[in-house]
């Protein structure tokens, strides 16, 4: 069904994300970054910039880490790169989703930056519902206010977190893996989405321990195709034996 | 090179900007290029769709099984355990979150305070 609603009705319509329990799961793990930060000894400045620039918590969690390993430039930009790459496809499936013909490139290169996992299952689940010439309005006020609303939590909570315990700070890194499990199972549309999921969480595990450098983008890319194939052989034989 | 190799007060803001910003902000700008190529209900879509899914599905794996921090105090059974049960409870309600990440947490707490038990 489609409903007649102005660009600035849909940019706040996605801004509510913000306030859904995924929104404020965000912002707890937000908190618990903060707390992490302040244990390894990170200025507020230097947490807020990473999370403002990066705005994908587990690439946050590697640069910390290289960084503190000592590590040169290049070799903490690679790790950051590898631990990232599932942004490009993430963005890819995205863009078609919420693009109109009168949509400019530079408009989507500078909205891509809020491309994380919560505004994202949140646009693919709820744009299909809006017209098309306000969906880009959407995935702004998505995206642009859980960016700006969260890397504020984290420059508030700084100070506040610090004597965070060491469990509470796990129990909240905990619950980001557990929510995104559940946000993409609930947004799926089809059931190729469902055995690119199981495929994802079975090839992980399994890459990790055969090549760990590569194994995030070697189980997205296996998974990936496999389950596309498996989606398509399953369509075909529909098509034939109705 | 490394993070602390200067003292300039830009040099914290030189390195996340590269190995922060451009690293993770490169596969956003290539994603846009190569979704305005792609059309919907194209093969090829399904395919970077399900890709993009996987990715995140390996990522999620990878969160639970081998997290780095604070999560780590946890038993990696008791982790596995509560994903399992807080996901049932979100599978039994009619996919509600609240619920399932509801289980999942109590099920970590209480697990891990009957592990520690004397």
């Amino acid at each position: 069904m489609q409903i007649n609603i102005s660009k600035s009705q849909a940019f706040w319509q996605g801004a509510k994300v913000v306030f859904t329990l995924q929104g404020l799961m965000l912002s707890g793990a937000m908190i618990g970054f903060a707390g992490f930060a302040v244990e390894v000894g990170l200025s507020r400045f230097e947490a807020v910039l990473m999370a403002g620039m990066i705005w994908a918590l587990p690439s946050q969690l590697i640069l910390i880490g290289s960084i503190f390993a000592g590590a040169a430039l290049p070799a903490t930009f690679l790790a950051v790169a590898l631990s990232a790459i599932r942004l490009m496809p993430m963005t890819a499936a995205l863009v078609p989703e919420i693009k109109n013909p009168k949509t400019p490139t530079w408009l989507l290169l500078i909205l891509s930056h809020f491309v994380a996992i919560t505004a994202w299952v949140y646009s693919m689940d709820k744009t299909r519902e809006l017209p098309r010439d306000v969906r880009v309005s959407f995935f702004a006020g998505a995206g642009g206010c859980i960016w700006a609303f969260n890397t504020a939590v984290i420059g508030i909570s700084y100070g506040i977190v610090s004597d965070l315990p060491l469990m509470a700070i796990g129990a909240l890194f905990f619950l980001t893996p557990v929510y995104f499990l559940m946000t993409l199972w609930r947004s799926a549309r089809d059931y190729s989405i469902y055995i690119a999921m199981v495929i994802g969480l079975i090839l992980g595990p399994v890459f990790a321990q055969i090549w760990p450098e590569i194994d995030i983008l070697l189980a997205g890319v296996v998974g990936g195709s496999l389950s596309t194939l498996i989606y398509v052989l399953i369509e075909r034989n529909k098509g034939e034996n109705p | 090179m490394t993070y602390f190799s200067s003292d300039a007060w830009y040099w914290p803001i030189i390195y996340i900007g590269i190995a922060g910003w451009i690293a993770t902000d490169m596969w956003r700008w290539f994603g846009v290029i190569a979704g305005n190529r792609l059309k919907e209900g194209s093969l090829a879509l399904l395919w970077v769709r399900a890709t993009a899914t996987s990715l995140v599905a390996a990522v999620i794996a990878k969160l639970i099984l081998q997290p780095t921090g604070a999560l780590s105090e946890f038993n990696i059974y008791l982790r596995i355990f509560a994903v399992a049960a807080g996901f049932a409870a979100f599978q039994m309600t009619g996919k509600r979150i609240v619920v399932g990440c509801g289980v999942a947490l109590l099920v970590l707490l209480v697990g891990n305070w009957a592990l520690n038990f004397q």
